[in-house]
């Protein structure tokens, strides 16, 4: 089974005329329901609905409150290496960005030193990440990242670059809970014109990455679209099917969907599609309602302040005081290439202050040594 | 309400543990520790569970929904919620009892994320490794009745169907089988999970359950401490009302002056 499938049923023209056709009579309809349709979330990404998203909004707010009451989960994440050997024209990491910076992979002590920093500030739930880097950082290497940095985070996520079925199971036997791997774009024509080098340009392989590591146990599975690169509503419409197609087929694992907005891109690439705040408050709201039990994600990509107003709106997770510098937390500070610049330079403090003032709790521990069964904290007999 | 060293004439007995009060508290979904701390003010409900998954056991005054509980109060009931199998809810229950838990548990087993209903396989090999260890386990059920006297009769405390999904605030959906569960049970029955109103407490406990689990309902509330004490109250009035003897429930009318009376009379 693929994804691909479901995706070739629902190709570009036809999401396009399904939005456009959408009258505000439909979006009304489509709020009202108790479960939605892809037409249903096509009529909630259309022009119309811009005229209901005060309504969209209350029933996004309704539907988290009742599945996940008022926590946002708190995590943070490490970048293991910046070497990249694939060619992303809109990325900072890839070498024919021009960018001249130093390049480098943390050695097991400076991801024990990273890990160290942030298990002190509090944080209980860590994301590994690194370029496409297959030769630099070979999977094996990322298992040992997962295990040292399980020994200080009971939840440990990757989002590196697209893992075989036994290689993701190499890792979850290691103790890793998620894997976070966003499309980039659904668009494979875009896709295509974007990725020109590397094994990322196999459209296919990234495509079904996820239900390998559904398959290889992983708990939790996350998705979503660089927003820019291609008409943004329909890689909405696109990333919430494959949500919703996960959660069928991955049945035991928590999907989430992230909306990460292109925003600072190197010189040589200029955003084709604008993503505005309205269009991303849109995008989430659509994506809440078709799907009242998935995870949304919010990193620190955006402004503070605009982050702190999409909490009520249907956000579940956050992550803080992040570094997107290989050992930008300890090891090296500000001497390493960074992927791109955090918008939200605030300390987790700060951040975990800023979600209480909106009435939440913020959670940073979700997870439990005891689920994994491999190396942690508290022993048992 | 009852004060709280006033036991009444019709305690809640769990494995030979006597409680006042009929409403168990879960602890995920609010948004504060104040929020919690006011809820269980309102409503003085004993057993309070904590996900183990959320739990900071080793730092438990670092802890914040940890710390609001007071173990002269409240009877911390560690859950398993998250396991996916019985081997991850049993290390789960392991861990609790080495960071100095009591030996009780509320064993869920909810394999799938998205309505976390539990798996009635699982759940039973799970609450039979867990007996075995010694523990005192309440397992969260579907309201499957064949499934409670399989567990009864392993020798868990309690059992505990749900009346719909978790956080649905749906009510009791499986009222026909929650119906069959009590009638057949020996052990205490506990409605969790989909609770949403004072209404639907007091329903469950007019059906004869001896207690409900509620979370969603208190944490979402404006004000959680008015929540807690409606909730306690619909509790004890379900339970007053189902000791007093409900009239049956008839589906024609019986007219209290008979319109054929005059037949007799002949
Ligand atoms: S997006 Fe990822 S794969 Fe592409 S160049 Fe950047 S780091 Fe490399």
């Amino acid at each position: 089974m693929s994804f691909l499938t479901e995706l070739e049923a629902w190709p570009a023209e036809r999401v396009r005329a399904c939005i456009e056709a959408a009258t505000v009579d439909d979006v009304d309809r489509a709020i009202a329901r108790e479960e939605r349709t892809p037409h249903d979330l096509c009529a909630l990404l259309s022009t119309a609905a811009l005229e209901r998203l005060e309504p969209m909004a209350q029933e996004a707010h309704r539907l988290t409150r009742r599945h996940f009451g008022r926590v946002i989960k708190m995590y943070v994440p490490i970048y293991i290496s910046n070497v990249c050997g694939a060619d992303c024209t809109y990325c900072g990491y890839a070498v024919r960005s021009g960018n001249k910076e130093k390049r480098l992979t943390l050695t097991e002590a400076e991801t024990r030193r990273e890990c160290e920093v942030l298990a002190a500030q509090g944080f209980q739930s860590l994301l590994l990440l690194t370029g496409e880097a297959r030769q630099a950082v070979p999977p094996g290497q990322i298992a040992d990242a997962v295990s040292i940095a399980h020994e200080y985070f009971p939840s440990v996520s990757i989002e590196v670059y697209s893992l075989s079925e036994d290689d993701y199971r190499l890792m979850v036997d290691r103790g890793l809970e998620g894997v976070t791997l966003y499309m980039e774009t659904y668009d494979k024509a875009t896709y295509e014109k974007v990725h020109l080098k590397g094994e990322k340009m196999d459209y296919l392989f990234r495509l079904d990455a996820l239900d390998r590591a559904g398959r290889a146990g992983a708990r939790r599975l996350g998705v979503g679209a660089l927003l820019g690169l291609f008409d943004s509503h329909i890689d909405a419409f696109w990333t919430a099917m494959h949500a919703r197609y996960l959660q069928r087929t991955c049945w035991q694992s928590e999907v989430s969907i992230s909306f990460p907005r292109l925003q600072h891109t190197p010189e040589r690439f200029s955003i084709p599609r604008l993503v505005s705040n309205q269009d991303l408050v849109q995008l989430m709201l659509a994506s809440r309602l078709f799907l009242p039990e998935a995870g949304i994600t919010i990193s620190t990509r955006e402004r503070p302040p605009f982050r702190d107003r999409l909490i009520p709106l249907g956000v579940t997770m956050m992550s803080a005081g992040s570094s997107t510098r290989p050992g930008g937390y300890a090891t090296h500070g500000e001497d390493t290439l960074e992927q791109f610049e955090v918008e939200d330079t605030r300390t987790p403090a700060e951040v975990a202050a800023a979600i209480r003032s909106f009435g939440y709790e913020p959670v940073w521990k979700d997870y439990d040594y005891g689920f994994a069964g491999v190396a942690g904290t508290g022993s048992i007999s | 309400m009852t004060q709280q060293t006033d036991i009444p004439a019709d305690p809640l007995i769990i494995a030979g543990r006597t409680f006042r009060s009929r409403l168990m508290v879960g602890t995920g979904k609010f948004p504060s520790s104040l929020a919690l701390k006011q809820a269980l003010a309102g409503c003085d409900a004993e057993i309070v569970t904590v996900a183990l998954r959320r739990a900071d056991l080793n730092n438990p005054g670092g802890d914040s929904i940890l710390s609001v509980l007071d173990p002269k109060r409240h009877l911390l009931l560690p859950n398993t919620s998250g396991a996916r199998n019985a081997d991850e809810a049993v290390r789960l229950a392991k861990l609790a009892r080495a960071a100095g838990c009591e030996p009780w548990v509320k064993l869920e087993l909810t394999p799938e994320p998205r309505y976390l209903l539990p798996d009635p396989i699982e759940t039973l090999r799970a609450a039979e490794m867990l007996l075995k260890e010694g523990f005192i386990v309440l397992p969260y059920i579907q309201a499957d009745p064949i499934l409670a006297k399989r567990l009864e009769e392993l020798g868990t405390a309690t059992v505990m169907p749900l009346g719909a999904p978790i956080g649905s605030n749906r009510g009791l959906k499986t009222r026909d089988m929650i119906r069959i569960i009590i009638e057949q049970a020996n052990v205490p029955v506990v409605v969790d999970a989909g609770l949403g109103a004072p209404s639907h407490a007091a329903e469950a406990m007019e059906l004869g359950a001896d207690a409900v689990l509620v979370n969603t309902a208190l944490a979402d509330a404006t004000d959680h401490e008015a929540m807690g004490r409606a909730f306690a109250m619909a509790t004890e009035a379900g339970r007053m009302a189902y000791r007093a003897g409900l009239g049956p429930e008839r589906v024609t009318a019986e007219a209290s002056s008979p319109l054929t009376g005059f037949l007799s009379k002949a």
